[in-house]
């Protein structure tokens, strides 16, 4: 059985990644150009990754559902990226990032990946502004800051509300130059349905050619997935329309173990739901509570206008328990607080709905200080709301964003598959129990610039550079698996459609393993996803055919793995008999509402091995904490 | 909250296939006005896939205007009637009860159909692989703040850089011209002083690809621009235009 070695290296925190890049084995540069690579995912992570492995000589081949590589899910990051320049001069230091960033974890991250996640944080800075990203910049030509959620000083980085677009667009102007080069191939409109594992290495994936139906087989020394986030579990979230967890679910059902399934990010500032025909929510940056006031009545049911209710009478119930962060508390705080505000029904206008208010700001500013920080914010909730948020306050509420929990990496960002890695939102391994704002983009870029390019060196110069043949038994194995799982879709020919059984596999997930859990709705929701999965077997519909552009068949593949992940994510919440960051167990709670965790017992990393429909084994990999002291987190 | 549905007549473009022959069917629908005009095809194809019919086929991703994917013709203009928005982004409450629609693909020639409102635009990437990017690799960059950037150049490079790649403008244009979507991105590194090292070659060698695919000529009507999601500006052609002839003049040079 495989065994968990974190391959955490020796020696003082700040000088193991140092120690550990000269440690590594290197692949000669004429060498490399004897080694396939396949890359899956196109977002930061992906993108960056291929392109500065293309440009160290191996043959990459890339691979994406979308249509091209720039549109990715990584493009809609609006606030900016975390690094620690300090630029501002207020204190800010790469221990301070480190620290920052365990703590907002709620002390559930490996010490040694976050420490050199704060390390590199700086070079991904330099390597944007080098790629022509057009951060934001002060009069005198020098880059602009600002402050984010979980932090006291301003090293947040912006491309005004479009830093994910600017960074990704970067990375892929990177990989575009690698395309041109013809050290990456790139494979657009496919969805990767299996991984190839031969003699316990992986060697390959296989894919659906989204426009012809073609089940191809492609080959490679190692396998790279960088597949982002699975938060559309929930029906509803912040993610895309396309955002899925099948690549990362299919590599788990092949060995790669699964970790922190259950730590999924809420985020405080969305755009509350309309109606049943909501096909998702829309974040509102983080960013905008740099100037932002949350608010709800003192009262309950108050129904009137939000701008009739006098001062006396408004609770600003952030900066009134958190008055050292105040609206800057991090995510999983400030939306668990707009819960328990609305719960007790003092929500806009009785509903669902907390007050961001930018009255105060705008006063002090001026509407033009406001329109340049966050105009384009602005209008995106104008479209959506059809009010004017310079002249009444915002209207927000938690949503479902981001997913902490993943593949399990070690320090090298291998999983627990030989040769296959996977980087970004896809693993689990920098943010712990709740991931600050502004830094998963630094993750997905450190990741794919920085950690990778080095680690895959030293896992290849292990192996031989063998031609690895897609006519190998077992590829045509595993490809004919994918037909007959398709095959199986398409045969079952029921009354309910794919949106219709996955809304009410969201309601099932949000409102039991959602943003307050215990054990007899945990337990329930399991037994609700499995009878609902037995009825998506027996009564799904799919109309078209499988040898032709089916958005229907795609969606509904990704379906079948929501219902055996949601599982997973609630045994996971299961077990996890604590609360900590993003995972919230009512059982488990200071007399003020606050997590309590519980270190003795809970203070490791919950890594998941499938072993068969419905059943799963636990690792357990401990966690240390050498540097920092293990404390109840405090915002207060 | 019980808000009045609107009564819809959509006549909505289906095709099979590309080498298929298309044509629009209609459908009625009743659509609540905070509903986006996505979430209204949403509900369209839910019921006709209870119907065991198969879905219109139409592309969107991330639903909030910044990843290009989406992009329908709807009663004659990309995007539909509202300024400086993607399809994703218009919602029902602009249309008015009783209200008949028309909703097609983006046609051009280098954006051929792939199957009911879905089109190949891939031409586009085609063209930033030819000299979209800054020669650089990873690692060795210098530090961020080596080389100040005034905050008016910046904000200029940020404003073409804002492109989201839909394609709106080929679809606008009477010419099916990719002039802004190319100018857009010359433009930003035109400006930028990462970008001077490779002005003249980047522009040179995008153009001729943009030509390659079949791409109109402009011919500046400016419909591109009203049709922008994202506001960019002709300005950047004008740009792009006058790289462009210094990229000849320059040639011409080095091969005397």
């Amino acid at each position: 059985m495989t065994k968990l070695d974190s391959k955490i290296p020796e020696g003082n925190i700040s000088e193991k990644w140092t120690n550990h890049k000269f440690n590594m084995k290197l692949v000669n540069p004429s060498n490399k150009r004897k080694f396939d690579i396949i890359v899956v995912g196109t977002g930061l992570a992906g993108a960056s990754a291929a392109a500065t492995l293309g440009e160290l000589g191996y043959n990459v081949k890339a691979f994406t559902f979308h249509d091209s590589a720039r549109r990715a899910h990584s493009i809609a990051a609006q606030g900016g990226i975390n690094a620690a320049k300090d630029y501002q001069n207020d204190g800010d230091s790469t221990y301070r990032l480190f620290y920052d960033t365990i703590k907002g974890g709620d002390f559930r991250a490996r010490e040694a990946n976050v420490y050199r996640l704060a390390e590199v944080s700086s070079n991904i800075i330099d390597q944007c502004v080098a790629q022509g990203v057009p951060f934001a910049r002060e009069y005198g030509g020098l880059l602009d800051n600002r402050s984010f959620g979980g932090a006291q000083v301003s090293r947040t980085f912006y491309a005004r509300g479009q830093t994910g677009q600017q960074l990704l667009l970067g990375a892929v102007s990177s990989l575009n130059r690698q395309i041109d080069i013809g050290s990456v191939k790139l494979f657009t409109r496919r969805e990767m349905l299996d991984v190839v594992i031969i003699d316990g290495l992986a060697r390959g994936i296989v894919v659906r050619n989204l426009l012809t139906g073609e089940i191809e087989k492609h080959s490679a020394h190692a396998v790279v997935l960088a597949t982002g986030g699975y938060a559309n579990v929930f029906f509803l979230s912040t993610n895309a329309m396309n955002c899925n967890a099948t690549a990362i679910w299919r590599a788990h059902k092949r060995g790669a173990f699964f970790a922190n399934p259950c730590y999924t990010q809420i985020h405080p500032t969305c755009i509350p739901l309309h109606g049943d025909a909501q096909s998702k929510l829309t974040l509102m940056s983080e960013s905008l509570r740099n100037d932002g006031r949350i608010w709800v009545s003192k009262k309950k049911n108050d129904m009137r206008n939000p701008n009739d209710i006098p001062e006396a009478e408004r609770d600003y119930y952030l900066e009134r328990k958190y008055p050292s962060y105040g609206n800057l508390a991090p995510r999983d705080i400030s939306s668990r607080a707009a819960k328990e505000v609305c719960d007790e029904g003092r929500g806009a206008k009785g509903g669902n709905a907390v007050y961001l208010d930018f009255s105060e700001s705008i006063n002090r500013l001026g509407q033009k200080v406001i329109e340049e920080r966050y105009g384009n914010l602005f209008d995106m909730y104008q479209n959506i709301n059809g009010e004017n948020p310079y002249k009444s306050p915002m209207m927000i509420y938690p949503a479902p964003h981001y997913v902490m929990g993943g593949l399990w990496v070690d320090y090298n960002l291998m999983s627990s598959v030989p040769g296959l890695f996977v980087l970004g939102e896809a693993n689990f391994s920098d943010h712990g129990a709740n991931r600050l704002g502004a830094s998963a983009l630094m993750q997905g870029l450190a990741d794919g610039y920085f950690v990778i390019p080095y680690t895959m060196g030293d896992y290849l110069a292990t192996t031989k550079p063998v031609a690895i043949k897609t006519d190998h038994p077992e590829f045509e194995k595993v490809a004919s698996g994918v037909r007959d799982l398709t095959n199986k879709l398409m045969s079952v020919k029921g009354k309910r459609t794919v949106d219709d059984i996955h809304k009410q596999l969201g309601r099932i997930m949000w409102n039991k393993v959602g943003m307050a859990r215990h054990e007899k709705g945990l337990k329930e929701a399991i037994a609700e996803i499995r009878e609902l999965k037995a009825e998506f077997w027996k009564n799904v519909t799919i109309p078209g055919s499988g040898n032709d552009v089916n958005q229907t068949l795609e969606r509904a593949g990704r379906l079948a793995d929501y219902f055996e992940l949601g599982e997973l994510i609630a045994t996971d919440a299961l077990d996890r008999n604590e609360s900590c960051g993003a995972h919230f167990r009512v059982e488990h709670q200071f007399e003020d509402g606050e997590a309590k965790r519980n270190d003795e017992n809970y203070s490791y990393v919950a890594a998941w091995e499938f072993t068969g429909e419905n059943k799963w084994n636990l690792h357990k990999e401990e966690l240390k904490f050498e540097y920092l002291k293990l404390a109840v987190r405090s915002y207060k | 909250m019980e808000v009045k549905k609107l009564n819809l007549t959509l006549n909505i473009w289906r095709q099979k296939n590309a080498n298929s022959v298309g044509s629009f069917a209609e459908y009625k629908v009743q659509v609540s006005p905070d509903a986006s005009f996505l979430e209204m095809l949403d509900e369209i194809n839910d019921s006709l896939e209870v119907k065991g019919e198969e879905a219109i086929h139409f592309e969107s991703d991330c639903r909030e205007g910044i990843c290009g994917t989406c992009g329908l013709v709807i009663n004659g203009q990309p995007h539909g009637p509202l300024p400086k928005i993607a399809t994703c982004q218009l919602h029902m409450r602009n249309f008015k009860d009783g209200e008949t629609i028309w909703v097609e693909p983006f046609r051009a020639k280098a954006f051929p159909v792939i199957k009911d409102l879905m089109v190949d635009r891939s031409g586009f990437d085609k063209i930033l692989y030819a000299g979209g990017y800054v020669s650089f690799n990873t690692g060795g960059a210098p530090d961020g703040n080596a080389i100040p950037i005034s905050k008016e150049i910046s904000s200029l490079a940020m404003d073409a850089a804002a492109c989201i790649g839909c394609g709106a403008c080929v679809a606008a244009c009477k010419n099916a011209s990719a002039m802004l979507f190319v100018s857009a991105k010359v433009s930003q590194y035109a400006l930028l002083p990462q970008g001077q090292p490779e002005r003249y070659r980047r522009v040179e060698q995008m153009v001729a690809v943009m030509d390659e695919l079949g791409f109109g000529s402009c011919t500046n009507t400016y419909a591109c621009e009203a049709e922008c999601p994202k506001g960019i500006s002709v300005t950047n052609i004008a740009r792009m235009n006058r790289d462009f002839m210094m990229a000849k003049i320059k040639s011409k040079e080095v091969e005397v």
